[in-house]
């Protein structure tokens, strides 16, 4: 029993050493600024188009849905509203997250898992570079700079789905629709959408290249840690929001 | 003054184990400033894991490590840094990154060791006419005739080529101690043997210590008993009774993470290890 729990463990042990030092070299020189804007270029130019697609429909699904329930009691006015807090607080930041962690966790955990076992990472650290400083820092500051930003235009995208769908099958004006969309929301719902992605954001990067820094056994192993790395990372985002809302609920609770 | 003082590496007594599998089965040896060393084995006999420790890149279960007097088994990664400034590795793998260009490659030590970054700093401040990172980089180039590839990336070349840069990138600090890792590994013989002379060559015209890690006992033959000539720019046979090289050449022979062999290329040709001959009759030189 005991030597069944020691790797799941020690691998949890050595991801939250990882993400110590990670965090702890944003604080120390040298820094890389390049890598950080690149990897900002790779993973938040990279995913906007998808991001955007995706918030747009999950806008004008949240409006369908909400519709027909929303009609039964004469409430389709506040179909706005509706739209507004589940996207803001919970869709948003989870779908982005979810799609992130798609395209970039298993972008960086096989790109450092090919360093890996071509022995690049070696050199790195032979050549006076500290790998965590010069991968790992930047990639963690990258995602957590950018994925706030996604997660806001996917929800705003979002709330222009649900408009597209209040105006065209339910007949409400603009300022019926948007008036209700923001009134609604309150700093507490903005704060929780917020924070969401900046957790979820150092989950997509540590996990990714935790993955891909312990890779071993050539190209097939690139490939078991890129699945591990996107499997792992979405697991954690649904069981974090889970637990954030959770928390959320009880310490905001009237 | 401890006789360690002159050592450039040292293992005491080294082991290391991955789970249940052995890398290195108390090893302990001593090289010397000037001295060339051949390590031989089996693929999986722990002999890319003995350098590997010898640099700190990985740190061994028990016993210690000296490199150029200093135990780095303990140091923190940040000082293996400055340490690892006096040592040039060439990986197995050729350990190039394929994001940067082969200008960018071998200038990656003089441009991120502090130490040697410093240095050059220096150098161009107090306006000596010191070499800039350029003209180092072109000139490392130029010794393993690959000055043209400046701005191609790695995958455009073929695996020699990418050897030789690794080379490059591995000499261009003027290391006081050169690592091979398998060098002439997966090569054609005509390559292997071009790469084996600019090994030869980098060791005599700068007396560097040097190990080599192969499978390949033609290796270390030409190792223990070839020299550059400056003068004639050749590779030629070290001749005369003082025959330096030979004296100066260790072949070492690991099995299983354990140093089974440690002496001159006469005794390990006079060896009656069934192992250690295998070596011998493999090579055919």
């Amino acid at each position: 029993m005991l030597n069944l729990l020691k790797p799941p463990i020690e691998a949890f042990q050595e991801f939250v050493l990882l993400g110590i030092r990670a965090f702890r070299n944003i604080f120390r020189s040298p820094h890389y600024a390049d890598d950080i804007f690149i990897q900002m270029d790779v993973i938040g130019v990279g995913s906007l188009f998808i991001v955007s697609l995706i918030g747009l429909f999950s806008g004008i699904v949240m409006a369908l849905q909400m519709a027909r329930a929303l009609t039964q009691y004469g409430a389709q006015g506040q179909v706005g509203q509706i739209v507004s807090v589940t996207l803001v607080r919970e869709l948003g930041p989870v779908l982005t997250a979810v799609l992130v962690a798609g395209r970039n966790a298993s972008g960086i955990a096989s790109e450092l898992g090919s360093m890996k076992v071509t022995e690049q990472i070696d050199a790195m650290r032979a050549l006076g570079t500290d790998p965590i400083q010069k991968l790992v820092t930047p990639r963690l500051i990258a995602t957590a700079v950018v994925l706030p930003l996604l997660t806001i235009i996917s929800d705003f995208i979002g709330l222009a789905g649900g408009y597209f769908i209040a105006t065209t099958m339910l007949g409400l004006t603009f300022s019926e629709y948007w008036t209700s969309a923001w009134q609604v929301l309150e700093y507490n719902d903005i704060a929780q959408g917020l924070l969401k992605p900046l957790v979820f954001a150092v989950i997509i990067a540590l996990v990714g290249c935790f993955y891909g820094m312990r890779t071993s056994g050539g190209t097939q192993g690139v490939g078991r840690s890129t699945t591990s790395a996107v499997v792992s990372s979405s697991v954690w985002i649904f069981v974090l929001t889970a637990f954030i809302t959770y928390v959320w609920n009880r310490a905001f609770a009237e | 003054m401890t006789p360690g003082d002159s050592n450039i590496l040292r293992f005491e007594d080294v082991s290391l184990h991955f789970d249940a599998t052995v890398a290195l089965d108390h090893v302990s040896f001593e090289m010397h400033p000037g001295q060339t060393f051949v390590v031989l084995g089996a693929a999986g006999s722990g002999k890319t894991m003995l350098l590997k420790v010898a640099v700190g890149l990985v740190r061994p279960d028990s016993g210690r490590v000296s490199l150029f007097g200093q135990e780095i088994t303990r140091l923190r990664e940040q000082d293996l840094f400055d340490m690892r400034a006096r040592v040039g590795i060439l990986f197995q793998e050729g350990g190039l990154f394929d994001s940067l260009t082969v200008a960018e490659n071998v200038a990656y030590p003089l441009t991120n060791q502090r130490v040697l970054r410093q240095a050059i700093l220096a150098g161009s401040s107090n306006g000596s006419g010191a070499r800039t990172i350029e003209d180092r980089v072109r000139e490392s180039l130029r010794f393993v005739e690959l000055e043209e590839t400046l701005d191609k990336f790695p995958n455009e070349l073929s695996g020699g080529m990418r050897r030789r840069v690794g080379i490059a990138r591995a000499v261009v600090s003027e290391p006081a101690l050169l690592l091979y890792d398998s060098p002439t590994a997966g090569l054609d013989p005509i390559t292997a043997n071009t790469i084996v002379a600019l090994i030869l060559k980098e060791r005599d015209l700068r007396n560097a210590a040097t190990i080599m890690v192969t499978h390949r006992y033609q290796d270390g033959h030409l190792m223990a008993n070839f020299r550059y000539n400056p003068n004639s720019g050749q590779v030629e046979r070290a001749g005369g009774g003082g025959d330096v090289s030979q004296v100066s050449t260790k072949f070492l022979v690991m099995n299983e993470g354990r140093l089974v062999f440690e002496g001159t290329e006469p005794e390990l040709q006079a060896s009656q290890d069934a192992y250690v001959r295998k070596f011998l009759r493999v090579g055919g030189a």
